[in-house]
């Protein structure tokens, strides 16, 4: 007993890595939509492992602190006070037992991330604490908190040492981590970006789409100009993966997220680079998308660098927050 | 021998082989044969074979090697090096067999079926019985068992109205194929029996009862037979 749900907010789920290997009996990865966001709100609390937490969408739950813990807020920037304190985000705190943590909205972005030292400690399934909603698979089933929930918390923490609510001096700046400008989406060809008209390949990546009230962890619907096909294209469904462009008939594209369906059979415009799938899992319901084309080896320099930053990153913040 | 006619970088840990253009047997033999020799030689590559391709993921950063290299092209060749030595009759397939019991409450769609077919109720139980199939691949839902093999008389098109609630176990057919919904799912295809197998067990360290390449039939069981398997599987 160490996180009791008083109220479950919009749609409050566990998630970590994910459960990667799967694909071939039908079963994605699931897992954190903003992993860089996780991985620091992890790191942050001194977690050096995948240490599941909390994944907020848009609207925030409330928690009692049952066991005396340090937490950290990543991702989007959430109202957040535990009890009258004001929280900043991407900062950690100790939190004594008893404490009550009142998440609310989001000023922008779509995900906020709630890290506990120890992580949730829900027995894995399939080697993952992930709640898969779409799959019904987890260890909760696979579905997002309810109100009454209690979820116990990994490794303890030495309780005794935490009478008050304490804020650390220290965070990290979100501003390498958090899209605030909502910059442009890096583009990889997909496999039928030359079957789209003319026009469809000019608005792909000039047009500006907005995601639609729609979108959900399987996937990010865009409004905006219909994309059409020079002529219609008959598919065999073959594996499709989180970041892939897709087009129905209706001509207004699907970007596939952590929850999709391993296979498909919609024409494939793009694939999201990697390095910007935790940005644009950060574009909410009304959010404009535009697309800046990439190339393959442009894409993987990009990747490697970010993850190289990353793992620096996430080794300086878990040696400061050891030393002081 | 087998090679892909063709193949795509997808993303950055992404390898898309094509082994055809439709969806038949022996493309699909082809798929399954090439991920069987791969996950054997090349365990680092994850597999997911479609009806006519084959899907490989990778770590871009272990594959990378010299910086000026792509990862693909250092995937490419690994494969390429497997498959030149592959037959698709090494491919190994495990047995399965699926009870049914056909039709009634459990099959609701089995009479539409006949009469899209032009067969008695019991000629289309025999037929479905009788066939050997293979599993093409799993999607849909964890445990989603695409099967290759079904009696092209028995080919019926999918419902106008797609049910909200398919019971798990249920047997369908959809267009030339055939396949098991493992859970409560929505659903489109003609319902003609239900397994009372569980086919997918998150809980299992393989969660899943059928797998790529796996050959299947299908017994048809009685309403006893039927409750005793279902007790004993729960």
């Amino acid at each position: 007993m160490s996180l009791r749900v008083l109220q479950a907010g919009l749609l409050t789920t566990v998630q970590d890595g994910g459960r990667p290997g799967h694909a071939a009996l039908g079963l994605g990865r699931a897992g954190a939509m903003d992993r860089p966001a996780w991985r620091l709100g992890n790191a942050l609390v001194g977690n050096v492992g995948d240490e599941a937490a909390l994944e907020i969408a848009l609207r925030g739950p409330v928690l009692r602190i049952e066991r005396a813990t340090r937490l950290a807020l990543t991702g989007a920037p959430i109202d957040a006070r535990l009890d009258n304190v004001a929280l900043p985000p991407w900062t950690a705190v100790d939190a004594p037992a008893g404490s009550t943590l009142r998440l609310g909205g989001m000023r922008q972005g779509c995900r906020s991330y709630l890290a506990l030292r120890g992580g949730i400690a829900t027995e894995p399934v399939l080697g993952s604490r992930s709640e898969d909603v779409h799959a019904r698979i987890g260890p909760l089933g696979g579905r997002a908190l309810r109100a009454g929930d209690v979820l116990p918390l990994g490794a303890a923490f030495d309780a005794a040492s935490i009478s008050r609510v304490s804020v650390r001096r220290w965070g990290v700046d979100p501003r390498s981590w958090f899209d605030f400008a909502m910059m442009p989406i890096a583009l990889l060809p997909g496999s039928h970006v030359d079957a789209l008209d003319d026009d469809a390949r000019h608005q792909l990546h000039g047009a500006r789409f907005r995601v639609s009230a729609s979108s959900n962890r399987t996937g990010s619907r865009l409004d905006g100009p219909a994309l059409h096909l020079r002529a219609p294209l008959e598919l065999i469904s073959a594996a499709v993966l989180p970041g892939t462009v897709q087009l129905p008939p209706s001509g207004q594209p699907i970007v596939l997220m952590a929850e999709a369906p391993v296979t498909g059979g919609y024409p494939r415009i793009g694939q999201i680079a990697a390095a910007d799938l935790p940005r644009i899992a950060q574009r909410r319901p009304g959010d404009a998308v535009c697309f800046e084309a990439v190339s393959l080896a442009q894409a993987l320099d990009r990747q490697h660098d970010r993850e190289q930053q990353l793992q620096r990153l996430v080794q300086r913040v878990i040696a400061r927050g050891e030393s002081c | 021998m087998i090679a892909p006619l063709r193949d795509e970088a997808l993303a950055e840990d992404a390898l898309l082989l094509h082994f055809g253009d439709s969806i038949d047997e022996a493309t699909s033999a082809r798929v399954l044969a090439a991920a069987a020799a791969i996950a054997l030689h090349v365990p680092s590559l994850e597999c997911v074979p479609a009806y006519a391709s084959l899907l490989l993921r990778f770590d871009p950063g272990a594959w990378r090697g010299n910086a000026a290299d792509m990862p693909h092209a250092r995937v490419r060749a690994a494969v390429a090096e497997v498959l030149a030595t592959a037959d698709v009759a090494d491919a190994p397939a495990r047995e399965r067999v699926i009870p049914v019991l056909y039709g009634g409450a459990h099959g609701p769609d089995l009479a539409a079926v006949a009469q899209h077919a032009g067969l008695s109720e019991a000629e289309v139980i025999a037929r479905h019985a009788g066939g050997r199939y293979r599993v093409a691949m799993l999607g849909f839902a964890p445990g989603f068992p695409y099967l290759l093999g079904l009696d092209p008389r028995l080919a019926v098109p999918r419902r106008a109205d797609p049910r909200a609630r398919v019971p798990a176990g249920s047997v369908a057919v959809g267009g030339a194929q055939t396949g098991i919904y493992p859970e409560a799912l929505p659903g489109g295809w003609q319902l003609i029996g239900r397994t009372p197998l569980g086919l997918f067990d998150m809980r299992a360290i393989v969660p899943s009862w059928l797998q790529p390449g796996d050959r299947v039939r299908f017994e048809a069981i009685d309403a006893a037979r039927f409750d005793a398997l279902q007790e004993r599987a729960a």
